[in-house]
């Protein structure tokens, strides 16, 4: 028996590989708070994380590798889930389900598009190619005008502001979910960790929104 | 006529019929009238079956046997609930007070793949009986009665083994589960041995084989929506799988030895 073709196997692959993105967006969203120290803050801090390039590449790796296996055992599950109740029933009720753990092959879709797209615009700038050549009166790379000049267009406010409540649906079953899948609770534990993965993942929502906000309502220039 | 005058009531049942396994099957609408609130849900279905012999038509088939909550085998889903709208019992003890004169009832068949239906409610639960098999047993040598207490076991785990081994084999979590996913049935057989020292020593090869037997039956995967535990008559808590998630992660690095059938010393 190969363990990770069993379905147990499957559900530790996502716990692992969601729990390292959850550690990644975690960071990314404290990352991102530097924002508020304006351009200096912003720009120091993502010169930073270009201090030691074979560093950043294997991180690069490492998330993408995560994102893609994520991808393919969730989808994976979806369909084993479909197929395991060919007849659907004309009346059922749910009682402890919740609208975010329904969804999560839905959310999960959306967020990988989203990722895509992120990527496009501020790390390829495929759709602002003179983005790539923002220099600032320090001489580092000018993340700051970037990410200004992208979120003070309505269209990409709404954009990542809608990604960030996907984002939050997602991880609101997502983070309790993996302490379930990994068997990290008991009878003791369960709620406790029901309820503090509901308040990372609003920690985490409320950090990533204020970006898009404050930029957009000219709080932070 | 009006049932409701001797605190009777009248309801209406739409129940799956379905000639066999390869009928597609529908649901079909039944009067049951002056059902007395005392009456159980399989009375009540006794006596709309009656009607419908006198009247020369095929009787509503379903699955019963001890009608007092233990044998697990009156699977029916009830309003769209494991077992019906009452908890911790099953479809047997849900009693008829517990549905107001004039209420629509649907009545379903658990539905999974790996529950086929072979007649209106009655559906094929051999799939548990598998996984059972597979290794829901303990291999000790029997011998003489030990003494008591001669082996210590702690009282939380004795607890536990006891709150695992409750589980009937009913399929509520099955029928419940968005995914059909046979987790919590699993996870309670896997803990309810694993939990005590005679079972203990075969834990590894236990749990490996019965989520084995459990995936090659077709049933989904858990993704922690706990509505088993929510229709559990038995009140089988979820957190047994973790439990079971844990034991199987357990023999990844080290996978236990194989061992052959009849080996000896
Ligand atoms: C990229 C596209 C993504 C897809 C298609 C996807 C899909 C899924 C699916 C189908 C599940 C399991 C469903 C369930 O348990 O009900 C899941 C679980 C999870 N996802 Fe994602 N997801 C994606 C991105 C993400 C991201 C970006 C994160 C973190 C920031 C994340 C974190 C998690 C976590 C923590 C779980 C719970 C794992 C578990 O149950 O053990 N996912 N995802
Ligand atoms: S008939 Fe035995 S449990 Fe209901």
């Amino acid at each position: 028996m190969r363990w990770y073709t069993t379905s147990l196997g499957k559900k530790f692959i996502m716990g692992i590989t969601g729990l390292l993105m959850v550690v990644f967006v975690l960071a990314h969203m404290l990352g991102n708070l530097s924002t508020f120290g304006g351009a200096n803050g912003l720009n120091a801090y993502a010169e930073h994380l270009r201090v030691f390039p074979p560093g950043l590449w294997a991180f690069r790796g490492l998330m993408a590798l995560a994102f893609v296996v994520h991808i393919i055992t969730g989808v994976l599950l979806y369909l084993e889930n479909r197929a395991a109740r060919p007849v659907p029933y004309a009346n059922k009720k749910n009682d402890r389900t919740t609208f975010s753990a329904l969804t999560m092959v839905w959310t999960g879709i959306l967020l990988g598009i989203f990722v895509l797209i992120h990527l496009l615009q501020f790390t390829l700038h495929a759709f602002n190619a003179e983005w790539a050549h923002l220099v600032d009166a320090m001489g580092r790379f000018d993340v700051f005008t970037m990410v200004s000049a992208g979120l003070s267009n309505p269209l990409w406010a709404a954009f990542y502001i809608g990604a960030v409540v996907v984002l939050l649906l997602h991880l609101l079953h997502g983070i309790q979910s993996f302490f379930q899948s990994l068997g990290l609770t008991n009878e003791n534990t369960f709620c406790s960790i029901n309820l503090g993965g509901k308040f990372v993942a609003f920690v985490l929502a409320v950090g990533f929104v204020l970006i898009p906000l404050t930029i957009f309502f000219g709080i932070v220039k | 006529m009006s049932g409701s005058a001797h605190g009777n009531m009248n309801l209406t049942l739409h129940v799956w019929r379905q000639k066999d396994a390869k009928d597609k099957g529908r649901l079909e609408q039944y009067e049951a009238k002056g059902i007395s609130p005392d009456m159980s849900f399989l009375e009540m279905l006794d006596v709309v079956n009656e009607d419908l012999i006198k009247k020369g038509k095929d009787p509503i088939v379903f699955d019963h046997d001890c009608r007092e909550g233990i044998c697990g085998m009156c699977s029916q889903m009830i309003n769209g609930i494991a077992h019906g709208p009452d908890t911790d019992i099953t479809a047997c003890q849900l009693h008829m007070r517990k549905f107001k004169d004039g209420d629509a009832i649907f009545i379903e068949p658990w539905r999974a793949k790996a529950f086929p239906v072979l007649k209106d409610l009655m559906v094929d639960r051999g799939a548990l009986d598998r996984i059972i098999q597979s290794y829901g047993y303990t291999s000790a040598k029997t011998g003489g009665v030990p003494d008591g207490n001669a082996i210590l076991i702690s009282k939380e785990n004795a607890d536990l083994s006891m709150d695992a081994a409750a589980c009937i084999g009913c399929g509520a979590c099955v029928a419940s589960c968005p995914n059909a996913s046979a987790m919590l049935f699993v996870s309670a057989k896997v803990s309810h041995l694993g939990l005590l020292p005679q079972g203990e020593v075969e834990a590894a090869r236990r749990v490996r084989a019965m989520v084995e037997a459990m995936d090659a039956e077709g049933f989904g995967n858990c993704t922690n929506h706990y509505e088993c535990e929510a229709t559990c008559p038995k009140g089988i808590k979820a957190t047994f799988i973790s439990r079971m998630n844990r034991e199987l992660m357990k023999t990844i690095p080290c996978p236990p030895r194989e061992v052959k059938a009849g080996g000896g010393a």
